[in-house]
């Protein structure tokens, strides 16, 4: 293997160990955050995307990245934000979906294509399965969750919205 | 020296963002109930977060080195270019409500529209913004439901605000000479395109609130040229404190 291929590897294994600091289950690949890992000479390119605008973990993010590189060895590191094209749940992985229930939190339902202007998305509720949901508040703890409660068991639970 | 028209029109674009994204975060701490305090500071986050890449942007666009901050903390009520209903106190929680809807029904088209900008930044800009404008739209237009069609209390405040904002609609669908430059090259989206998608969504929403839609008549305007209310000058006493106490701060 080339030293700019062993490189690239490297930097990429450990800018994905990276977590969200909101939902520490997910890491930034399986969130989709992480786009791409580039090498320009000995310079490693890290090139991210936020969820939201106003995402205020992105900026920690950005450096438990930078810290994450330093300790794999890494030094010669910078790290861009790509806006375009604009983060989607679309892109989130199914070992992320599969987490994200298992943590508690909803996984977003179907693609983002189906977006209505009114109405709840019909979502499972993550600990006993019940499909017998209802929407609390179209905003949760952050951004880009939103706050249901069960029917069934009597949890209330976020679920991670379609975006 | 005049400013170039896409630091006009950017800058246009962030300071709307910016001093609403301020407004709501002034419910911090009073929202009628806890969901909505959650529900009012990440639509506020949203606009603050977009307003920073299009200051960004501006700065860049204007070769002067102003960043973001600059932009945001340390020019006076007369540089903001924000329209006047962004800078409308938040009154009553049917005033913030109403002011949210008026706006968001207009942005949500709005970024659709600029995400085919010629311009990549403001298109990449837009693509993300329009997606959370749709959650802003949604949020708002339930509230008003809730407000206009509920108890004889809600509902005659909510017209009241609705009367009272409804002035303050027009200034949405204005474009100067800078602006229309930049339509002609397709960087700019023409609001007059909007207006048809805006009222469809207004009269649906007002209809189920049972609200009356207010008469047409005069509109408020100068916003956009930097001639504001006094709200404004109050807002940003408040916002830019740190940084006119402690210039160039960070933590």
């Amino acid at each position: 293997m080339s030293g700019a291929a062993g490189l690239r590897e490297r930097a990429w294994a450990a800018a994905a160990r990276v977590v969200d600091p909101e939902i520490p289950v997910l890491s930034i690949a399986d969130l989709g955050v992480l786009r791409d890992v580039r090498v320009a000479g000995d310079t490693v390119e890290v090139v991210i995307t936020p969820t939201y605008s106003g995402c205020p973990a992105m900026r920690m993010i950005e450096l438990e990245i930078e810290a994450a590189l330093r300790a794999a060895g890494i030094d010669k590191l910078r790290i861009a934000t790509l806006l375009s094209p604009a983060w989607t749940t679309d892109w989130l992985s199914d070992e992320g979906r599969r987490k994200l229930a298992e943590y508690g939190i909803a996984p977003p339902q179907g693609a983002v294509s189906r977006r209505a202007l009114f109405g709840a998305d019909a979502v499972a509720c993550p600990r006993c399965g019940s499909a017998e949901t209802e929407r609390l508040a179209e905003f949760g703890s952050t951004s880009c969750k939103a706050l249901y409660r069960c029917r069934s068991c009597a949890e209330p639970f976020d679920y991670f919205k379609c975006h | 020296m005049t400013a170039p028209p896409l630091f006009s029109y950017t800058l246009r674009l962030a300071d709307n963002a910016l001093i609403l994204g301020h407004r709501l975060s002034e419910w911090i701490g009073h929202a009628p109930l806890l969901e909505e305090e959650l529900a009012l500071g990440n639509v506020a986050l949203d606009l603050i977060g977009q307003a920073r890449p299009l200051y960004a942007y501006a700065g860049t666009v204007e070769g002067q080195g102003r960043d973001e901050d600059s932009l945001a903390y340390l020019r006076d009520a007369h540089d903001f270019r924000n329209i006047l209903l962004v800078e409308q106190p938040n009154g009553d929680f049917a005033v913030t409500i109403i002011r949210q809807f008026l706006y968001a029904a207009f942005m949500h088209p709005f970024w659709r529209a600029l995400a085919r900008s010629s311009d990549a930044t403001l298109a990449a800009i837009a693509a993300k913004a329009e997606k959370e404008a749709a959650y802003h739209l949604r949020h708002a237009s339930e509230w008003l439901i809730r407000l206009g069609d509920g108890t004889a209390e809600s509902h005659r405040r909510a017209q009241a605000a609705l009367d009272e904002l409804w002035p303050y609609a027009g200034e949405m669908f204005e474009s100067d000479a800078v602006e229309q430059a930049l339509i002609a090259q397709g960087i700019a989206v023409d609001p007059t395109l909007l207006q048809a998608e805006w009222e469809r969504s207004v009269d649906s929403v007002l209809a189920e609130a049972t609200l009356a839609r207010p008469t047409a008549g005069w509109m408020q305007s100068g916003g956009r040229s930097g001639r504001h209310s006094e709200h404004l000058g109050h807002l940003l006493a408040e916002m830019q404190f740190l940084q006119r106490a402690y210039p160039g701060a960070t933590w």
